[in-house]
């Protein structure tokens, strides 16, 4: 790292891809972005949700009269309310239900149990204290170890028939052939790893505004939706509206990273409220709303075990998982994967034999369970392999990298097909590799590292190397509620030869607007000035699945591509008619600055996109079979997943005194094929490795044995600031995907799902002189200074 | 009861409930839309304001609090530019640098943390990355890792140094 800051090329304006500021940022920098509270309907009211104070409890009576009441509210509407209307349940993601408002009794701490309109939100919120509620207390169902156990209480007793907590079983790769691989390994480790409970935490709380046209039996539906026609889908089927009678507007997001993914209760209690009223409702969450009833994360209790030679061949992995997916099974994965992409769970590396078995249940906990930038569970099967191979490389005092070098799939070996039946795409692992090491120059943190230990500090190494799975997905394997993972892009080339592009994913906050522009301006050579990218509507753009694992980028950005490449080759018939030359005589000038076809051999002769477009919508002698006008829409289905992958170095120092672990360094090198935008890359990987700081050291959604949430606030619930993290040092190598359009992976989560075990894997590489071989996280000072032994 | 006082250079004038609070009133009686509101509890800073040109967060602070007051927000920052000599529409330092080195991402924390940082410099022009790292630290930004921002208030700190000598 220089001293001096560096702001390299960060002002190029380039025509396709590269480093280019953001289209997007000037209306936020003036605090014009518009998020969903910033929705402001003439007559709108406001709606607050009364929640369950308790984790498990029978519901005996709801009293609403003092609440109904109240001067400034319009209704109250209980479960019992909904339930005359088929609301009072709603399918959720995973094909299971989840109240919208509790009718029998609640089932986790913050339960939505009856809403109120009112005026204003200050007389809403007054209101819920003017609703009362009995309750009577059940035993909680919290420790997902005992779950199963006979005679724990049932969570899901409204199943006729249902006598225990179980929630599904899967598994994946050769349990027989592994098994084998292990009796005959002449070492094997086991480490029992707990993922806590995160949560995605965007700064900016989950919402709605509905606004039900009762003349025309239309609703429109703003809400914080990273996937606002999947969404626009799936409540065709629950309110009784057709699919075309319902727009759904998804405006600015305020960070999602999975956790506006799915369908909320608040979002229906707004539609049902705007249909009871006649007017537009809000319904704004605050932060302990969001902490403690929304999507959550993780919370896999796994054992890991890895057989391998004296000399540090990997054979085999295996693991055992236990998996709390709280109350409701409401994650969003592809159908046919319930535990998501675990199953990648052998990681980076050559190794023959694997198998994996997930148990899920129900627990009286908050829905949820892939949110926060996952990729579907690759950051917990990722963590697994990452911490295993650690445990490995101590049992064989063998260097972690050493160990990782023996083992890491070989470039020539891809497309590479796992053991549980996963197929990577591409990659150059030890390049990758041996470039965070230059980085980092790891043997002389390992030199530094000693002289330290001989004066008595505590500094540690942690290294990891990941392997993402992204961009879901081929329609044969991968569909949520029936919905084939595809994204669609159309492409509108105007007849003064500006463009708008509009396609089906949503940002929140990953520079579409940019990206996207970008990508047309590199296929069709118009500037990205000219292009605008619309996003976030129902009602403009073409259907598709939306942002959330990684697949903005794998998915949208290949149709954005491939319509731009649609739209081009139109222009090359109409070019031909222009010039009087056959379509195959034209050549695509790729590095013209203003995108231009030339007749082969003489490039004198050439015709702009821009000429194009005008004759496409002003001549009358189009060529023959061609019609007017320059536009073009598909949907692009992806023919397999995209495998970004990385190599991470973490350095960091415990105080001796204290055990507060700081993060002194942190080196990432990723790949994630070809880079659209670097310096937009490069924000999405700081982004990441900041919450891989978090949850190593910091974030946990903790309950009490009675199953209160402990951590409903920013107060209880810590995030990393500026003095908790580094200044990132990244690197990168390009490995396109050979079946991408543009070589692109993705790389939303990466770090995410690369840098926790990086974190961890350094804490008790600084403990290892004490014996110390794990440490679940978040490895808090008070986790940190019980590993230490007392005599050190 | 009655609340008056100077929000971004105009006097205005409100029948507000007591306990409204001042991130409340600035958004939905005044329409100042670009402060957030993040949290509650005063940590995320998503709601930072100045109250007679100090930083505070408006989340706990009551609109009658600051009845007599001077407040200022994210909407101010671009007139600013133009009392100081910039042109008409032209982005704030902070502003222009928080966009030339990618210090916004999803642009939900970027009010209150331009905000605070325009503070900073306006009292201490060349701060040192820790300082930088420690006056932001009441401000979370779940989208950048926060190295863009202080990459953007060095570059801020660099570009006025610079007019200031020329």
């Amino acid at each position: 790292m220089t001293a001096e800051p560096t702001f390299v090329d960060n002002d190029q304006r380039p025509l396709g891809h590269g480093r280019m500021l953001r289209k997007e940022d000037p209306r936020f920098l003036r605090g014009k972005g518009r998020f969903i509270d910033d929705v402001q309907l003439p007559g709108m009211l406001h709606l607050a949700i009364l929640r369950a104070p308790l984790a498990h409890a029978r519901i005996l009576s709801i009293d609403t009269t003092a609440a109904q009441a109240h001067p400034r509210v319009k209704v109250v509407v209980t479960g019992e309310m909904l339930a005359e209307r088929g609301l009072a349940w709603m399918p959720t993601l995973a094909e299971d239900v989840q109240a919208v408002l509790a009718t029998d009794k609640v089932r986790f701490q913050g339960q939505e149990v009856a809403f109120v309109v009112a005026t204003d939100r200050y007389a809403a919120r007054d209101a819920l204290e003017l609703i009362e509620v009995e309750y009577e207390p059940l035993p909680a169902v919290v420790d997902v170890r005992t779950a199963l156990d006979p005679g724990t209480p049932v969570v899901r007793d409204e199943q006729p028939g249902r006598t225990d907590n179980h929630c599904y079983d899967w598994e994946a790769g050769d349990a027989a052939a592994t098994d084998a691989a292990f009796a005959r390994a002449e070492v094997v480790v086991r480490q029992e790893l707990v993922y806590p409970r995160v949560h995605p935490a965007p700064l900016e709380t989950c919402g709605a505004v509905a606004d039900y046209d009762q003349a025309e039996r239309t609703l429109t539906l703003w809400c914080t939706s990273q996937a606002p026609h999947a969404h626009r889908t799936l409540l065709a089927g629950l309110i009784g509206l057709p699919e075309h009678h319902i727009r759904v507007i998804s405006p600015d997001i305020g960070g999602g990273f999975g956790n506006k993914v799915p369908i909320y209760p608040g979002y229906l209690c707004a539609i049902v409220g705007s249909q009871l009223t006649g007017r537009p409702v809000k319904w704004t969450e605050d932060r302990y709303e969001n902490l403690v009833s929304t999507a959550f994360a993780r919370d896999y209790v796994m054992t890991g075990e890895i057989a391998a030679t004296r000399q540090g061949r990997i054979l085999a992995v295996r693991a055992r998982v236990l998996a709390d997916h709280g109350a409701f099974n409401a994650v969003a994965v592809p159908t046919k994967y319930p535990a998501g992409f675990f199953g990648v769970f052998t990681g980076s590396y050559d190794i023959a034999a694997a198998h994996c078995a997930v148990t899920a249940v129900h627990t009286n906990k908050a829905p949820g369970g892939v949110a926060y930038a996952c990729s579907f569970r690759v950051t917990e099967a990722v963590y697994l392999i990452e911490r295993l191979v650690d445990c490995l490389a101590r049992e064989l005092d063998l260097d972690p990298v050493e160990l990782r070098r023996r083992n890491l799939l070989k470039p020539e070996q891809f497309p590479y097909r796992t053991a549980t039946g996963w197929v990577y795409d591409s990659g150059d692992y030890p390049a990758t590799l041996a470039e965070a090491l230059r980085i980092a120059d790891y043997d002389g943190l390992r030199r530094e590292q000693a002289q330290r230990r001989a004066r008595g500090e505590l500094m540690g190494i942690g290294v990891s190397f990941f392997t993402e799975a992204v961009g879901a997905g081929p329609r044969r394997h991968m569909d949520i509620s029936g919905i084939g993972m595809t994204d669609g892009s159309a492409l509108v080339v105007h007849p003064t030869g500006t463009a708008e592009l509009r396609v089906s994913c949503q940002s929140q906050g990953q520079g579409h607007e940019t990206t996207f522009a970008q990508i047309v301006a590199e296929e069709l050579g118009i500037p990205p000035a000219d292009i605008r990218v619309v996003h976030g509507d129902t009602e403009l753009t073409p259907f598709g699945m939306g942002t959330y694992g990684s697949r903005s980028t794998a998915v949208s950005g290949a149709a954005a591509a491939l319509v731009a490449r649609r739209v081009r080759e139109k222009a090359r018939l109409l070019a031909a008619a222009m010039l009087e030359v056959s379509p195959t005589d034209l050549v695509w000038d790729k590095d013209s600055a203003d995108g231009r076809f030339h007749v082969a051999g003489d490039e004198g002769r050439h015709v702009t996109i821009r000429e194009v477009a005008r004759y496409a919508y002003g001549s009358a002698d189009l060529p023959e079979g061609v019609d007017g006008g320059l536009h073009a829409q598909l949907t692009y289905e992806p023919p397999d997943l995209t495998n970004p992958y990385g190599a991470y170095i973490c350095v960091v120092d415990i105080d001796p005194a204290t055990a507060v672990v700081t993060v002194r360094r942190f080196i990432a090198v990723d790949d994630c094929g070809t880079r659209i935008n670097p310096m937009i890359v490069e924000g999405q990987v700081h982004r990441g490795l900041t919450d891989g700081v978090g949850m190593a050291l910091m974030e946990m959604i903790a309950f009490d044995e009675l199953g209160n949430c402990l951590g409903g606030s920013f107060m209880d619930y810590l995030l990393p600031t500026a003095l908790e993290v580094p200044d990132w040092e990244t690197g990168f190598t390009v490995t396109p995907s050979p079946h991408h359009p543009l070589g692109a992976k993705g790389i939303g989560e990466s770090a995410t799902v690369g840098s926790p075990p990086a974190v961890v894997n350094a804490v008790v590489d600084a403990l290892a002189p004490f014996g110390v071989r794990h440490i679940d996280m978040p490895l808090t000072p008070s986790r940190v200074w019980s590993a230490l032994p007392p005599s050190r | 009861m009655r609340v008056r006082m100077t929000v971004n250079g105009e006097e205005v004038m409100r029948d507000v409930e007591p306990r409204t609070l001042l991130v409340h009133f600035l958004r939905d009686d005044l329409g100042l839309t670009g402060t957030h509101w993040g949290c509650d509890t005063s940590n995320c800073g998503a709601c930072a304001v100045w109250l007679d040109r100090e930083p505070v967060k408006s989340c706990t602070v009551l609109a009658a609090m600051a009845s007599g007051h001077e407040v200022h927000t994210v909407e101010w920052l671009e007139r600013r530019n133009e009392f100081e000599g910039g042109a008409p529409g032209e982005l704030d330092t902070v502003q222009r640098a928080f966009m030339a080195c990618h210090g916004v991402q999803c642009g939900f924390c970027t009010p209150g943390m331009l905000m605070t940082v325009r503070a900073l410099l306006d009292r201490n022009p060349d701060p040192t990355e820790w300082e930088i790292r420690e006056a932001i630290s009441g401000q979370v930004c779940r989208c950048t890792g926060y190295a863009s921002i202080v990459k953007a208030v060095q570059w801020a700190a660099l570009q006025e140094r610079g007019r200031g000598a020329s």
